[in-house]
């Protein structure tokens, strides 16, 4: 059968990372994908669409909603159970580190759903990669910000240059084995402490 | 102490992780060698989920939960077992402004009675069948597989309410209770505190009854372990439950409410205020409408051997599973869930301790109808009173009969 006779629900209440598992799964052939990202009404939705394979992120508060849900509702025609290949237990450790699941309809084969699950991980672990490397530049910008301040305060008390304000800003990062930024985060605080600066 | 022991527990933002929590953050597990890493999680499949595969050696879990585990009946479930309780009682029933005001109709009073709040619950949902065809009345719980579940069935069921075709019941996660009911989804919950205290505070519900009087001394959360790991680190997980003992007698102690209540509050933890955090520890509770109940042994985290893992506490659970429809009353069900609880790892684990022990692993649940103090050689241990509020009796040694006086036709 093809991949894309299948239909798959994404829910994901963060929705950047929802349109990048959205487009992996289109990329690989699946056309009937539907994103969800609030669960409210989420009953209704799964008996409109019926479908095959579900995949959740693991931080959604509603899983133990949606598991029951999945079981009992009247709404669902076949049950859907978590997707747990016994035969694979390295996949179903690298999804829960991922932080990712899936669920599938009674009866359909591991075959299917594997390709499935393989793609949300390597997108999720994508996701978590972009989400830190954003975090790091967003804290190297910030460090960067306030070691220009730490080397302004040093210049002006102590009639530095630019470089010889880094440098002693350096050396003594080094000598107490800490952060430049640390030091420099120590520095600006201490001179907000001991009076305003000109145009502060 | 040398021997550096390293544990990861799972926990849930609920008031019953108190003892599991203060054993990290107050220094008891560091006292007996312990480095305990403590992650909170967002659910109760997660907790699952991460002990299965290893993320976690133990977890905060409902007490029916590794019953479920080991039986079967959860996806990813793996054989878990339970050394340790984290409390008894600690959990409320909650409902609408509307629904209160339906049962007031009905002959409720704000006192609690579990007997006349069901019978006005009941009155209420006749009158609305009479009206004319709508939805029923849709209760929400945490878990399937929870004490909150079988709590609120049992009460329905010997109040003249079938939980099944009377009213619907939903799951909804504990901080989401409050919200769901404001914006009526919901009309009532059963849940740990704060999250009945919460809805009080914000005017948009009513508590109508609690744990404690609808089965004194009942329980609740307790310590989950990957029965794998506890075979092959059975001193980690001794000196864990020493840890959690001294916890335990910790969070009781009247003298450490204020600090417990801080601690709790930390947006690390529950990250609600203090003040929502007093009525699960002084047994004093808002019921709405300016109305004010102290419940003795609302929650108790120690005292009346509130941490001794009962099979009788696991073969209840069993039995309401089996009169839910859950799972079918096999002897090998039944062998699975007697040897899910362990008394005999809580009792080796604090023997050097010399603290009162509990000789029996199983006792006749609401046969007390006071405070009895029982054996136990050089100190002093006091059960009970633990009756259930329609005066039934679990004899574990007749389950048979008990599950069969339960069946529905």
């Amino acid at each position: 059968m093809l991949a894309g006779s299948l239909t798959i629900l994404v829910i994901d209440e963060n929705r950047i990372r929802a349109s990048i598992i959205e487009a992996g799964l289109r990329d690989a052939g699946h056309q009937h994908v539907t994103v969800v990202h609030d669960v409210a009404g989420i009953a209704k939705r799964i008996a409109e669409l019926e479908p095959d394979v579900i995949v959740i992120d693991l931080e959604n508060p509603n899983r133990d909603m949606l598991e029951n849900m999945f079981q009992l509702s009247r709404a669902v025609k076949r049950p859907i159970a978590m997707f747990v290949d016994r035969s694979d237990r390295a996949s179903i450790e690298a999804a829960v580190d991922a932080g990712v699941s899936a669920y599938v309809i009674d009866g359909l084969k591991k075959e299917r759903i594997k390709p499935i699950l393989d793609m949300a991980i390597s997108r999720f672990n994508a996701f978590s990669r972009m989400a830190r490397e954003l975090e790091e530049a967003r804290s190297e910008l910030e460090n960067r910000k306030v070691v220009d301040r730490a080397k302004g305060i040093l210049m002006k008390s102590r009639g530095l240059t630019e470089e010889a304000a880094y440098a002693l800003l350096r050396k003594t990062a080094m000598n107490q084995n800490r952060k430049i930024a640390e030091i420099a985060q120590s520095l600006v605080t201490a001179a907000g402490l001991l009076g305003p600066l000109e145009g502060e | 102490m040398n021997t550096t022991h390293q544990i990861t527990a799972g926990f849930m933002p609920l008031f019953d992780s108190a003892v599991l929590v203060a054993a990290g953050e107050m220094g008891f597990a560091t006292r007996e060698g312990i480095e305990l890493k403590l992650n909170r999680e967002t659910s109760w499949a997660n907790i699952r989920d991460r002990i299965a595969i290893g993320h976690f050696d133990v977890a905060h879990m409902l007490g029916p939960m590794p019953l479920a585990c080991s039986l079967g009946l959860t996806p990813l479930a793996s054989e878990t077992i339970v050394p340790f309780s984290l409390g008894l009682g600690g959990n409320c029933i909650t409902v609408s402004n509307t629904v209160w005001e339906g049962m007031a109709a009905h002959g409720a009073a704000p006192d609690l009675d579990p007997a006349r709040a069901g019978a006005a619950l009941g009155a209420l949902i006749r009158e609305r069948a009479v009206a004319g065809p709508r939805e029923p009345l849709r209760f929400a719980v945490v878990h399937p597989h929870s004490g909150h579940n079988y709590e609120l069935r049992y009460w329905l069921a010997a109040c003249g309410i079938d939980p099944d075709r009377d009213i619907e019941i939903v799951i909804v996660p504990p901080p989401f209770m409050a919200d769901a009911l404001s914006a009526g989804r919901i009309d009532g919950y059963c849940v740990g505190e704060p999250w009945n205290s919460a809805a009080v505070a914000a005017g948009t519900g009513r508590i109508v009854t609690v744990k404690a009087l609808l089965w004194r001394n009942s329980p609740e959360k307790v310590i989950g372990a990957r029965r794998s790991w506890a075979e092959e680190n059975p001193d980690t997980l001794a000196a864990l439950l020493r840890a959690l003992h001294h916890s335990a007698r910790w969070c009781q102690d009247p003298v450490n409410r204020g600090e417990l209540a801080t601690l709790m509050a930390r947006s690390a933890f529950l990250g609600q205020s203090e003040s929502i955090q007093m009525p699960a520890l002084t047994g004093r509770l808002q019921l709405g409408g300016s109305a004010e109940r102290r419940v003795e042994d609302f929650f108790l985290p120690f005292d009346k051997a509130a941490n001794f893992p009962w099979k009788s506490h696991a073969l209840w659970f069993y039995t309401q599973m089996v009169r839910w429809g859950q799972l079918p009353h096999t002897p090998q069900n039944l062998a699975i869930a007697r040897d899910c609880y362990r008394p005999d790892l809580y009792r080796s684990a604090l023997k050097p301790l010399g603290v009162a022990l509990p000789g029996a692993n199983a006792k006749v649940e609401g046969a007390l109808k006071v405070a009895t103090p029982v054996g136990s050689a050089g100190a002093s241990l006091v059960l009970g009173p633990d009756g259930f509020f329609d005066g039934q009796i679990f004899d574990p040694d007749r389950i048979d009969s008990y599950i069969a006086g339960q069946k529905r036709d």
